[in-house]
């Protein structure tokens, strides 16, 4: 599975019409397309607004004072999660895509549990766990005999190695994903060719998979980073100075949204430039899997030395992103369970369950419907929306939120005041503080899953099937129910998968955006955990993660399956 | 690659989606309010306010619903605009008390029994906002490593005597900064950056953490003092797992009488105000009414050992052992306005690089 598009050359444009012709009267499609395009790009235009009117600005301060630091911070920041999530992703997909060793089906699946887990979550845990006041400092000083912390060394928790190390174990499952995916849809020609040319295990490895692999590694990379730039949480408990700290800074501190807006703004053209220039950089290489992979893999026999090794290196990523702050969670969760087990924690659980399933079945379809539309022979107009809306990922959870309220506030006084002056009554908000501002909010903010998924699994389709059904007499509507819908049930269900699990664990959008007496699983962690108190609601945060594991475990049977057929 | 699934299959699936459309249906689609309703905006977490509104709810019949966000709520009125159903704004900090009447989502409010209940310093001069409860900054100190005496003012922790001895929560958090704010009131720009560049010298360690966090390193030796709100301390000793920490550690108020700079403990307040257009605006009065009666303010003052702004009414018996203690005189508003100021020097200064 590739996450967003790989401009694959295999996809020629399935217009019905020369451009020119099509120019001249309004397709339905297309104009559907556009309008859909525009609405979720709507936050990041409501944003850039929001720029064009700083209360002052905050430019020269910042550049004298504090946002060179804060540059190379998040500079760094941004390495060490590229290399640790890449080093961690493809490494352990390699692995139990190739090799053979005990564990390694059960690793499958396991390996993307710390998807599961909400990285402020992970973060909170940590520190509790490492810090000076934590119980392995604690234990560590009884024994030796130590007392303050200059009688010994120990790695500061709250650090940007704190922060790299937390977050990539978060966040390479979005690698290993596109990894997996990727070597076991290459074409195992290639590599049967690469072994009998003489090539070692290693070797296939760095010469034949992986620059095969490159572009849905990059896109896995991509979302990472993306998650990275937009975090705040974990950063802020980790009191690393991001851009993102100073967002925050700017907008609550300084009470100026606009140049809060401004270093958003500055993020996502950042994430952009990454993007065009990945692109530019594997231009001239493309990357066809010609058949597909319809046979099993070949599979390294491992030496029972190397077999641990690799026991090893998927067990770190599983030990550090999961089974200890999941362990932790369950610690505090155990000695409060009746206190926080009770009717309105059910209620949570429901209003997440519901939001997630309802916000990722919306932000398919809707992935799936700009996906289509772009295939169909989308207008540049449609395709700059999308690109631009689906790196809106990168902008911080709390701004995207300003960017959906500034807007559905607007429509619904305007709606309520042409209602009022013509029939005298009084809309109020339609939209604005509902849950569908938030699912709207939901779909914004994952579209880079959904439309990524949907975009590069429309790709692996070749246009001959359009051109079959289509001859045949299926319109555009019907080719795409009949043929590209069951050809996509992998990327759809990975893409609903995905979107459900991050929504789980979105906080904060939701925290501004919800309804009156509204709580999801994730605002209630929230509440407590800023007051210091996350042992009440270790359970809820818990849940968060059971929630999220079962259907990371589908995922993965889904892709094994397309794998082995 | 799969093969198409049967229609068979997909049409059963309906039964599925109907159940789900049902329980989606079920979510809160609308916010609009029913009668006897107030709504409550607010920074605080609803763990603290809500014994006080259940207490508001059995006494006047009215329902409080409720809406917690650390960050954006006054962005949301101003997008709600004139159809937002904000009744009332709860929040901490006097900058975003201040922040909320300029930003003009609120409005004045004349009421004899306010303006009877909650002194001039502690409102705004048209009602526009009035604090609640006020939140004093101390130094929490490790009761085996500081001598008595040994803390005396807020400006003395710049002094060499403390180096490698003070921990802090970040320079941005919105508490230093209203302290840094006070300091510029009083000493004036210069010598308040001096004042913070000798502070940060004296860090043991890089910013970090919340307040809680500042007790537990002076508890565990990292450092030997910290700067913090008086409630943390109540909150952990409230808590099984965490009153160790807070039983290693005392509270004490700088800037008493008697020393260099007897001004007075710098304190911080929760306030609240009504929304400008709000829907509710009876029963926003009754509520706000009810927040500074004696009966609200002891509830206050128990749930989260701060001081209640409502003279007379005393703290909880944990807050009132602490002792008694001059609070700064220095006008709110004053502190407001120095507020981004202080910001900036936070960052001039590096402090928490």
């Amino acid at each position: 599975m590739k996450l967003a598009s790989t401009n694959d050359p295999g996809v020629t444009s399935i217009a019905d019409k020369p451009a020119a012709t099509a120019k001249l009267h309004v397709d339905p499609w297309s104009a559907g397309a556009l309008v859909v395009a525009a609405l979720v790009a709507m936050p990041v235009f409501s944003i850039a607004i929001l720029a064009l009117n700083p209360e002052r600005n905050i430019w020269p301060h910042l550049a004298n004072t504090v946002l060179p630091h804060m540059l190379q911070t998040t500079f760094l920041l941004l390495l060490g999660v590229g290399i640790g999530t890449a080093v961690l992703g493809v490494g352990t997909a390699w692995l139990v895509s190739l090799c053979r060793f005990p564990g390694r089906r059960i690793f499958e699946w396991a390996l993307l549990a710390p998807f599961a887990m909400p990285a402020y979550l992970t973060a909170y845990t940590y520190v509790d766990f490492l810090e000076f006041a934590g119980p392995v400092q604690t234990t560590l000083r009884s024994i030796m005999g130590w007392a303050r912390p200059a009688d010994y060394w120990f790695p500061e928790i709250r650090s940007l190695g704190g922060a790299i190390l937390v977050l990539s174990m978060t966040l390479y499952p979005y690698v290993y994903l596109s990894a997996r995916t990727a070597f076991l849809q290459q074409s195992t020609g290639a590599l049967e060719v690469s072994r009998t040319l003489g090539q070692g295990p290693w070797a296939v490895f760095f010469r034949v998979a992986l620059p095969m692999a490159r572009p849905a590694i990059v896109v896995g990379v991509i979302l990472a980073l993306m998650e990275a730039l937009g975090d705040f949480g974990t950063v802020d408990y980790f009191a690393v100075r991001t851009l993102t700290a100073g967002i925050y800074d700017v907008w609550l501190g300084m009470g100026n949204a606009g140049g809060a807006a401004q270093i958003a703004l500055a993020l996502l053209g950042f994430v952009l430039l990454l993007i065009t220039l990945e692109r530019m950089a594997r231009r001239d290489r493309r990357f066809h899997s010609v058949g597909g992979a319809m046979r099993a893999m070949p599979q390294f026999d491992l030496t029972p030395l190397k077999a641990t090794a690799a026991i090893g290196a998927c067990l770190t990523p599983l030990i550090g992103g999961f089974l200890i702050p999941a362990g932790v969670l369950l610690h505090m969760a155990i000695g409060r369970w009746a206190a926080s087990l009770n009717s309105a924690f059910i209620g949570y659980a429901m209003n997440s369950l519901l939001l997630a399933a309802a916000a990722s079945l919306l932000a398919v379809c809707i992935g799936l419907f700009l996906a289509y539309g772009a295939r169909l022979g989308a207008g540049r107009g449609q395709k700059i929306l999308t690109r631009i809306a689906s790196v809106g990922y990168v902008i911080p959870g709390a701004v995207l939120a300003l960017g959906v309220m500034i807007p559905f506030g607007a429509f619904d006084n305007a709606l309520d005041a042409v209602l009022r002056a013509w029939f005298g009554i009084s809309t109020g908000l339609l939209l604005s503080g509902t849950v569908i501002a938030l699912l709207f909010a939901y779909v914004v903010r994952f579209l880079a899953l959904s439309f990524g998924a949907m975009e590069s699994g429309l790709a692996r389709i070749t246009p001959a099937m359009d051109m079959a059904s289509r001859s045949l007499g299926q319109g555009r509507g019907g080719t795409l129910w009949r043929v590209h819908l069951p050809l996509l049930r992998g990327p759809i269900l990975t893409a609903v998968l995905l979107v459900f699990v991050d929504c789980m664990k979105e906080l904060p959008a939701t925290i501004i955006l919800r309804p009156f007496n509204f709580d999801t699983l994730a605002t209630h962690v929230y509440t407590f955990a800023s007051l210091g108190r996350l042992e009440d609601s270790a359970l809820a945060g818990l849940s968060i993660v059971a929630a999220g594991i079962l259907p990371v475990i589908l995922l993965s049977r889904a892709i094994s399956g397309r794998g082995r057929n | 690659m799969s093969s198409p699934r049967p229609v068979k299959a997909q049409v059963k699936n309906l039964k599925g989606l109907k159940l789900f459309a049902f329980l989606i249906a079920t979510l809160p689609f609308s916010g609009v309010a029913a009668a006897a309703e107030v709504n409550v905006y607010s920074y605080r977490q609803p763990a603290l306010m809500q014994p006080l509104f259940d207490k508001f709810t059995a006494v006047s019949g009215i329902t409080v619903n409720t809406l917690f966000a650390a960050k954006g709520l006054a962005e949301r009125i101003r997008a709600e605009g004139m159809n937002s159903p904000a009744d009332v704004l709860l929040t901490v900090d006097v900058a975003r008390l201040v922040e909320l009447e300029e930003a003009g989502v609120t409005q004045p409010v004349a009421s004899a029994v306010l303006t009877g209940a909650i002194p001039a310093p502690y409102r705004h001069p048209q009602g526009d906002w009035f604090a609640l409860t006020q939140r004093a900054r101390v130094v929490y100190a490790a009761k085996d490593r500081v001598k008595d005496g040994e803390v005396t003012t807020y400006e003395a922790l710049a002094e060499p005597h403390w180096k490698g001895r003070i921990c802090s929560r970040s320079g941005a958090s919105d508490y230093n900064v209203a302290l840094l704010a006070a300091q510029i009131a009083h000493h004036g720009e210069a010598q308040a950056e001096k004042w913070l560049r000798g502070l940060r010298a004296n860090l043991a360690r890089k910013p970090q953490g919340d307040d809680r966090a500042q007790i537990k390193a002076v508890a565990q030796g990292e450092c030997d003092i910290a700067l913090g709100n008086t409630y943390y301390m109540a909150m952990m000793l409230a808590d099984p797992d965490q009153r160790r920490f807070a039983q290693a550690v005392h509270i004490l108020f700088p800037n008493q009488p008697g020393s260099e700079h007897p001004y007075g403990t710098h304190v911080n307040v929760s306030g609240m105000a009504m929304a400008k257009h709000a829907p509710n605006p009876e029963a926003a009065l009754k509520l706000m009414e009810f927040l500074s009666s004696s009966e609200a303010q002891n509830i206050y003052a128990e749930s989260n050992s701060e001081y209640p702004v409502r003279p007379g009414v005393h703290g909880s018996a944990l807050s009132q052992s602490w002792g008694p203690f001059k609070a700064d005189g220095l006008p709110l508003t004053e502190i407001a306005k120095y507020r981004i100021r202080a910001l900036e020097m936070v960052y001039e200064t590096g402090f928490d690089q």
